[in-house]
């Protein structure tokens, strides 16, 4: 925003500075035509330098990294579990999502603890690892578990922690402010790279010992203190541990505003001041709502879901949370995957017509808008009905049904030269359009101007199965 | 909006829902103190197990070495244009208390720059008719909704409203029998006698109708300073422009989604009008669908007018009701999904949560659990720094709950 060029900010990056550092021989051994469009695709992050074989080699091993540090994220990348089974989080590139994609979206962690009868425990696995909601064309997941020590006994924890990792195959955050707790579930899964929660100002030494013990990303904690947050950084640093979380504390109650304060600033220092120290991925913790006393579950649950979903506009790249009710998980995973679409994409489909199933010459002829969501949602749904269907997708320049009314970018004369463009009158026999209840206010005018009959559907495509069952003959 | 439902359900929200936060909750929790066993749990070199040191320790510090964060601040040529809804006796109107908004110096809640010099503020939704309210909205307002006078009595009375928004959707040239803009004004001027807040009066959409409609009723409340939502690129802005300014109200600068549009509508509005007298819409929609562009086109707008852009500085409103449009919030679903009850408001929270974070100055809303959540986070967005108690996080990891 202030313009300013910072050190792996991706604004000062033209495609030239990354095609001077390449070979330049164009041998398309990276698959594309040439050095140029390989370069082109770097900047952009479609494709990883290491795509390019010859300057893996040692004549360009100074290009090489070279490369690397001018392609280095402003929020460093950190890999949580092992082999197949891990999870990348941070390696943000910028601070607001319209100057560039966020990658990694935020890693959703549910809790268990070592106190939690078995039926319990494998209760809630089940529940986070089943979790799935299927949103235009992406399914929605949860990433982690949590494992907290609630007994502050070793080996319960190193127990539940063995159970949990039977369990499942989820990477890990194992939780516990008393370092000989943690070494025993550490011990539990050694190769697994659970990360580590947390360094405080009390256990920094050990926990460090840990982290380099056992090659484990480490979370150092410090709520609404970032100087002490800071000076963990930079003593971690110097241990030669690298793979680093932040936590400056959730309050989901009084201290709300220091909170996205504390998200805020340390994301800005990293992103637009180039504060490497800070460049690490942030932990959000909107589980701390439960510790606020309620009347009600359901009080904590909102809560926790409320302060979950700020966090995931400010910046967090991992929330540990204790509710498992879809209620409050499913606005924030359809959040989550708002915030994280790349806002280079268009927002429009393809205008044209669309065959679903095996249509056949009496089958419905529906229409609707070239909105993305409008587009994908209105598919699915005619899909959900298992009946065959042309649907026509209008250039509606992007808007959604009301809105492109309303803003005469869905007109009767755009909906009858794409009935026109079409030709689906060669598919069909009869002359029968469905068009969007929303758009109702022109159907008398497309009626006109093509010729065919215009059925009214639905407010809400939803209703396309229903509609079709007591209007379609 | 939704199609009616088809079942009703039992669930009820927990009254502390609608009452998030407000009271002291005396209630405490289980005891948490747990008994430890002594914890015998000495190592022994022996015991640990034999695993390769994987990365060695570059050096090992014996204390924190210290490295104070430096507060990330930027200075901002712009300033957001600070505007005033409602206006009291003093002021020429009747309204029991005026509201401003707008006035940032910073982007949203970066209360390490500046703070935050009028909370956001919420409007609750009235509508003239009937519509198709979900049913998760409809059960907090029981018989209420039968007219607009004692929707907008119940929405001040029982959820503190601060503001309310009248939709005048029965002048619609589509309905049957559409309202005429004398019995619109009419109602208006119902409206301003039965509550005190100041009053946002929107129209049906269709741009004739709606400027005809406006005459009537900026000067049935002359000197109110109504919020007259909207003025749109298709309508006679010059006719409203010079309507608001004379009766003296504020005018809602809507656009779809499109900043260009959004500078376009300002730039012609502030050819008649001064620019404490506008605010811009830039369009809501709902969680799931198209919130992101929604969210984005906001920032941005924020972002410039703070960088200097005075096209776009005026204060910003938020539809948020429009996050109703989603199904997920209003439709019944496979029971994991939970009750629609709590996911509905939830939805229409998240939208609006998300938007607040954007710059958002005023909310128009519909469900009160989530008019109450919004409230209440923003207040709490807008203190000053240093409410957090470290105190408070501290045992979370080992907590029972």
């Amino acid at each position: 925003m202030s313009g300013k060029e910072t050190k792996g900010g991706m604004k000062q990056l033209s495609p030239i500075d990354i095609y001077t550092l390449l070979p330049k021989t164009n041998c398309k051994e990276c698959g594309e035509d040439n050095c140029m469009a390989f370069a082109t695709k770097v900047v952009n992050r479609e494709v990883s330098i290491d795509q390019c074989p010859p300057l893996l080699t040692k004549k360009f091993e100074k290009n090489y990294l070279k490369l690397k540090d001018m392609l280095k994220p402003a929020v460093k990348e950190v890999t949580v579990g092992a082999d197949a089974t891990s999870i990348k989080v941070g390696g943000k590139l910028v601070m607001y999502r319209h100057e560039f994609t966020y990658f990694n979206p935020t890693a959703i962690a549910i809790d268990v603890t070592d106190e939690m009868p078995d039926e319990e425990l494998s209760e809630r696995l089940k529940k986070t690892q089943d979790f799935s909601y299927v949103y235009i064309g992406n399914e929605l997941k949860l990433q982690m578990v949590a494992v907290r020590s609630t007994s502050d006994d070793a080996e319960k924890f190193k127990a539940s922690v063995k159970k949990v990792a039977e369990l499942t195959k989820l990477p890990l955050i194992l939780c516990s402010n008393d370092s000989s707790v943690m070494e025993a579930g550490l011990m539990a899964i050694p190769k697994a790279r659970p990360l580590i929660y947390a360094a405080t100002k009390d256990n920094w030494k050990e926990m460090a010992e840990l982290a380099l013990m056992y090659n484990c990303p480490l979370a150092v904690s410090a709520p609404n203190d970032l100087d002490l947050l800071r000076s963990m950084v930079k003593t971690m640093k110097e241990y030669g541990i690298d793979d680093l979380v932040l936590d400056p504390g959730t309050f989901t109650g009084a201290g709300l505003g220091d909170t996205i304060n504390n998200f805020t600033m340390l994301r800005r220092a990293a992103c637009e001041m180039g504060d490497e120290m800070v460049g690490y991925p942030l932990i959000g913790t909107p589980i701390t709502a439960w510790t606020e006393p309620a009347k009600s579950p359901t009080v904590n649950a909102w809560t926790e879901a409320q302060v979950a979903s700020m966090l995931v506009t400010r910046f967090a790249d991992i929330l540990i949370m204790h509710g498992t009710e879809g209620w409050a998980l499913l606005p924030l995973t359809v959040l989550r995957q708002n915030i994280y679409t790349d806002p280079r994409k268009p927002v429009a489909v393809k205008p044209g017509l669309r065959i679903i199933g095996t249509p056949d010459e009496n089958s419905p002829v529906l229409m609707t808008s070239n909105f993305a969501l409008t587009y994908y949602t209105v598919e699915q749904d005619i899909e959900s009905t298992g009946k065959p269907a042309y649907l026509i997708v209008v250039d509606s320049e992007g808007t959604a049904i009301d809105s492109g009314v309303a803003g005469r970018k869905l007109t009767a004369e755009t909906v009858a030269d794409a009935i026109k463009e079409s030709k689906v009158e060669e598919k069909v026999k009869h002359r029968k359009v469905i068009i969007p209840g929303k758009a109702a206010r022109i159907s008398g005018e497309i009626e006109e101007l093509s010729n065919w009959e215009v059925l009214v559907g639905p407010q809400d495509s939803s209703g396309i199965a229903k509609f079709l069952q007591d209007k379609w003959k | 909006m939704p199609e009616r439902a088809e079942k009703d359900s039992q669930i009820k929200l927990p009254p502390e829902l609608l009452d998030l936060f407000t009271g002291v909750d005396d209630l405490e929790l289980e005891d948490v103190d747990i008994e430890v066993d002594e914890l015998e749990f000495a190592y022994q070199s022996g015991f640990l197990p034999a695993i390769k040191r994987m990365v060695a320790a570059k050096s090992r510090p014996k204390s924190l070495l210290d490295a104070p964060f430096a507060l990330p601040i930027q200075k901002y040529p712009g300033q957001i244009v600070e505007v005033t809804i409602g206006a009291t006796k003093s002021q020429g109107g009747t309204r029991g208390s005026s509201i401003t908004i707008g006035g940032e110096k910073s982007p949203a809640f970066y209360t390490f720059e500046n703070p935050t010099p009028n909370s956001p503020i919420i409007s609750l939704d009235v509508f003239d008719q009937k519509v198709p309210i979900p049913k998760a909205v409809r059960t907090n307002f029981n018989d209420a909704m039968e007219d607009p006078i004692s929707w907008a009595k119940f929405a001040v009375d029982k959820f503190g409203a601060q503001m309310i928004t009248l939709h005048l959707v029965s002048i619609d040239p589509l309905n049957p029998k559409p309202s005429t803009p004398a019995e619109a004004a009419k109602t208006v001027e119902d409206i301003l006698q039965a509550v005190d807040v100041p009053l946002v009066v929107g129209g049906c959409g269709d741009p004739q109708k709606d400027l005809a409609v406006f005459e009537k009723v900026t000067a049935a409340a002359e000197g109110e300073r109504l919020l007259i939502s909207t003025v749109t690129l298709d309508m006679d802005i010059e006719k409203s422009a010079k309507l608001i300014k004379k009766y003296g109200h504020v005018a809602l600068a809507f656009s779809p989604m499109d900043l260009n549009q959004a500078r376009e509508l300002n730039r012609r509005l502030l050819e008649y009008l001064p620019k404490e007298q506008i605010i811009m819409d830039t369009t809501t929609a709902a969680l799931g669908y198209g919130l992101d562009y929604a969210y984005t086109i906001m920032e941005r707008a924020r972002l410039a007018g703070l960088m200097g852009d005075p096209e776009l500085q005026q204060p910003m409103s938020s539809g948020t009701t429009n996050a109703w449009a989603a199904r997920e919030a209003w439709q019944k679903m496979d029971p994991q999904w939970g009750a629609r009850e709590l996911r509905g408001p939830l939805w229409e929270a998240v939208t609006g949560l998300t938007l607040l974070l954007a710059g958002v100055d005023l909310f128009m809303m519909l469900h009160p659990a989530a008019v109450r959540t919004l409230r209440n986070t923003a207040q709490r967005l807008a203190e000053k720094r240093g409410t957090a108690d470290a105190a408070k996080v501290a045992d979370w990891v080992s907590a029972k709950f």
